[in-house]
């Protein structure tokens, strides 16, 4: 079906220039007109005209021909999160399509803006079971933001200028854009204007003032607030609000995995991690704080632990954009509805500056018991095996926060988070609400396309890496610098620790025979070297970061370590466990 | 919190694949869809889903806020029983000799508020309006006569206020 004329407001929007082409070029001009610089994808039957649209237009964007289309799509997501940009991808049709559900699954629940581009069989085989013909449209459906088939090329122009502003207002998050062969081909009178409206889509809901004046009054008279902020903080572009606000109100402020980087590590108000793996303080007091201020983040169940036990004594005040997150699992006494950048601009007048110095004590307190108890270990093991603590720390050392730090899924993950420091927004990569192995590595190529001036360190298990370990050849081809650090135990480690602390140490298919890694990155004719001893391991690391282009250093870890503090699974976050 | 039919409305523009997005919300938390009916709306060209759902008011109005997510929903809320008038139309198909064994089919319809449909050689079709009870209570009724075939619509309903959310989507619509 056509998208109604009444649909689009074209009064803002001019029109760019009208001619006779075909629907595969049109995409490609749209692109262009859209500012797509890469698109990342593999081609098919079902796409090949498009792909011959993009063949003419190689100056203008670079392809990267990944070697696997969910290496495509974690690419375009890694590129996504570091220039807040949507991802591009392209994939063909079934098959093609099919390996981009993982990505979108990832970007849908991570609020990635992504538009993905499938080919489809001709719209006369629809439904006839023709070859690689799969319901896109169907399957995809509970995994984007907004779906939609083309069948006929006057629908492209409008349909992906929707696709573009769908997936980069409000709440970022992936699209896809499903084109029969037929309508590649066909021509047609082509105009391109931008979309800014649609009328039955409220990107950013109105903020209600009241709402405002109740949160500020809730904040002035805390004696204990405690902020915790995620991903909206960044997505909203709202840092330096941010970090006005905490400044002004003294307010301690704590971070999801996924708003890590919004405020520098080392902001003397930072006070960590939240939890599963989170730091002591955060954890503990989340359930002594008087008023707990929430920017940006969802309550996802890895933070709150059990629901019941956590901040019952709070009064909740929940900055969101996305209204069907208010009371979806916390429910909050003080919802503020809106875009962050504009809540917190708001909220900043009203606060009054403050300072709460025994109350921050507190965390300082519990992260000297965590220093003592768990990171000291961590970082400066008195065992043989290296930690992933301490390779990461002297990584930091090198890097001064200033890298684009990606993680793929597991301990290595929790301990990346942990302990990477960051000095910049937007760099800190990881697969958060999904959990996807193998989204390390081609996020970090994305990521480094996205900021090329920028070091980029993808820090990978053996497990993970495994996964789509053949994007290494995408990384050897477009000659992208990425500085890809595994950390090898031998084991798929989180699983391991489980196992060991809830299942009687029955390690079931989780100790991994592997291959020579050192060999297969060779033949990636990427430069390598193995660690397996510390006082090698900061000389290997300098090289790992100086050598101009990409780079992969295996450093051998303890088989065993665990990750701590623990929120044991069902337990509330201040029953966290430090060992 | 306990479970009690709900009715849920939805106005939303006339796309394909609307319904299914719309049903997967429900199919990703277990909730079983009573009925569900879509239809041309008093807006031209808007259309309006009816959903009758027994579940929490909790579980509903988190449905109710992931439906109005979705794209091409211009505005959904949910209603208990006594906040809307509702009706659902039941067909049955009886023999027609039932017809000839004297008036007492006649006088079970006329009981009933029903009426006949069509009157054909061998059957005869019977409609009727109402709560659930009230079909449910004719097609007890109508046991005894042997009933060829049943069917019963999904629920549609208006609110009980003056306008309801048409009102908003009014304004959302003379906005843009």
């Amino acid at each position: 079906m056509k998208i109604m004329e009444s649909q689009i407001v074209t009064k803002q929007n001019k029109k760019i220039n009208t001619e006779l082409i075909k629907g595969a070029e049109a995409v490609v001009k749209i692109l262009i007109e859209e500012q797509v610089e890469v698109a990342f994808g593999y081609p098919g039957g079902a796409i090949m005209p498009i792909y011959d649209a993009l063949y003419d237009e190689q100056d203008r964007i670079q392809h990267v021909l990944a070697r696997h289309e969910q290496g495509a799509i974690h690419a375009a997501q890694g590129f996504a999160r570091v220039t807040t940009k949507p991802g591009v991808c392209l994939a063909t049709s079934g098959p093609g399509a099919t390996n981009l559900i993982t990505g979108l699954a990832d970007a849908q629940i991570d609020s990635t803006p992504l538009v993905c581009i499938t080919g489809q069989v001709p719209s006369s085989l629809l439904g006839s079971d023709a070859f690689q013909e799969t319901d896109v449209i169907g399957i995809s459906m509970p995994v984007t933001k907004w779906n939609y088939q083309i069948t006929d090329a006057n629908e492209i122009p409008e349909v992906l200028a929707k696709a573009f502003y769908i997936a980069s207002s409000g709440r970022p998050g992936p699209v896809l854009i499903d084109i029969t062969k037929d309508a590649q081909f066909q021509k047609f009178d082509y105009s391109y204007t931008c979309f800014k409206k649609i009328r039955s889509y409220v990107p950013k809901p109105e903020i209600d003032p009241s709402s405002i004046e109740k949160a500020a009054s809730a904040i002035n008279y805390a004696k204990r607030p405690l902020i915790l902020f995620g991903q909206g903080v960044i997505l909203a572009n709202a840092e330096k609000e941010f970090k006005k606000l905490i400044e002004k109100t003294g307010i301690p402020a704590a971070w999801t995995i996924l708003g890590l980087s919004a405020l520098e590590t080392d902001h003397p108000l930072n006070v960590g991690m939240l939890g599963m793996h989170g730091n002591y303080g955060p954890n503990l007091l989340t359930n002594e704080c008087d008023v707990l201020i929430a920017i940006g983040m969802r309550f996802d169940d890895r933070v709150t632990g059990n629901l019941s036990k956590y901040a019952k004594q709070a009064k909740v005040i929940h900055l969101e954009i996305d209204p069907a997150e208010i009371n979806k699992n916390v429910k909050a006494d003080i919802p503020v509805l809106g875009d962050a950048k504009e809540t917190i601009t708001h909220l900043l007048k009203l606060v009054k500056p403050s300072s709460h110095e025994s109350w921050l004590q507190r965390f300082i307190d519990c992260a000297k018991i965590e220093q003592e108890k768990v990171i000291d270990k961590e970082l400066n093991p008195d065992s043989e095996t290296l930690s992933m603590g301490e390779v990461i720390n002297i990584i930091n050392k090198h890097t001064q926060g200033d890298a684009i730090i990606v993680s793929d899924v597991g301990q290595h993950q929790m301990v990346t988070c942990r302990y990477s420091k960051f000095s910049k927004s937007k760099s800190n990569i990881t697969s958060g609400g999904l959990g996807t192995m193998g989204f390390g590595l081609p996020a970090a190529l994305g990521a480094k396309l996205g900021a090329p001036d920028r070091t980029v360190i993808a820090v990978i298990g053996d497990g993970g890496f495994q996964m789509t370990i053949q994007e290494l050849a995408t990384i050897y081809q477009t000659k992208a610098k990425v500085k890809v650090l595994l950390l090898n135990n031998e084991f798929l480690g989180m699983v391991r620790q489980w196992q060991q602390l809830f299942f009687e140490k029955r390690y079931s298919s989780t100790e991994m025979i592997n291959p020579d890694f050192q060999t297969i990155v060779k033949g990636y004719y990427i430069p390598t070297k193995k660690v397996t001893e510390r006082d090698k391991l900061e000389k290997a690391i300098e090289e790992f970061l100086n050598f101009d282009g990409a780079y992969f250093l295996e450093v051998m870890v303890g088989k065993e370590n665990n990750v701590f503090p623990m929120v044991p699974s069902g337990a509330g976050v201040s029953e966290i466990r430090l060992e | 919190m306990e479970k009690e039919e709900f009715t849920i409305t939805a106005y939303t523009e006339n796309h394909v694949g609307l319904l299914h997005r719309i049903t997967i919300i429900f199919t990703k938390r277990k909730v079983n869809i009573e009925s569900i009916t879509a239809s041309e709306s008093e807006k031209e060209g808007i259309h309006r889903f009816t959903i009758a759902v027994t579940e929490t008011e909790e579980a509903v109005e988190k449905i109710v806020k992931q439906i109005e997510k979705q794209i091409e929903v211009l505005k959904a809320d949910y209603y208990k029983n006594k906040e809307v008038v509702q009706q659902e139309v039941a067909l049955y198909k009886i023999p027609s000799k039932s017809l000839t064994n004297g008036i007492e089919v006649e006088r079970i319809v006329r009981q009933h508020n029903a009426r006949f449909l069509t009157i054909e050689k061998d059957f005869l079709v019977i409609e009727k309006a109402g709560f659930r009870r009230e079909t449910k209570a004719l097609f007890d009724d109508l046991i005894p006569f042997g009933i060829n075939e049943f069917v019963r619509s999904g629920r549609i309903a208006v609110s009980r206020e003056e306008h309801g959310i048409g009102e908003y989507v009014q304004q959302i619509l003379s906005k843009n």
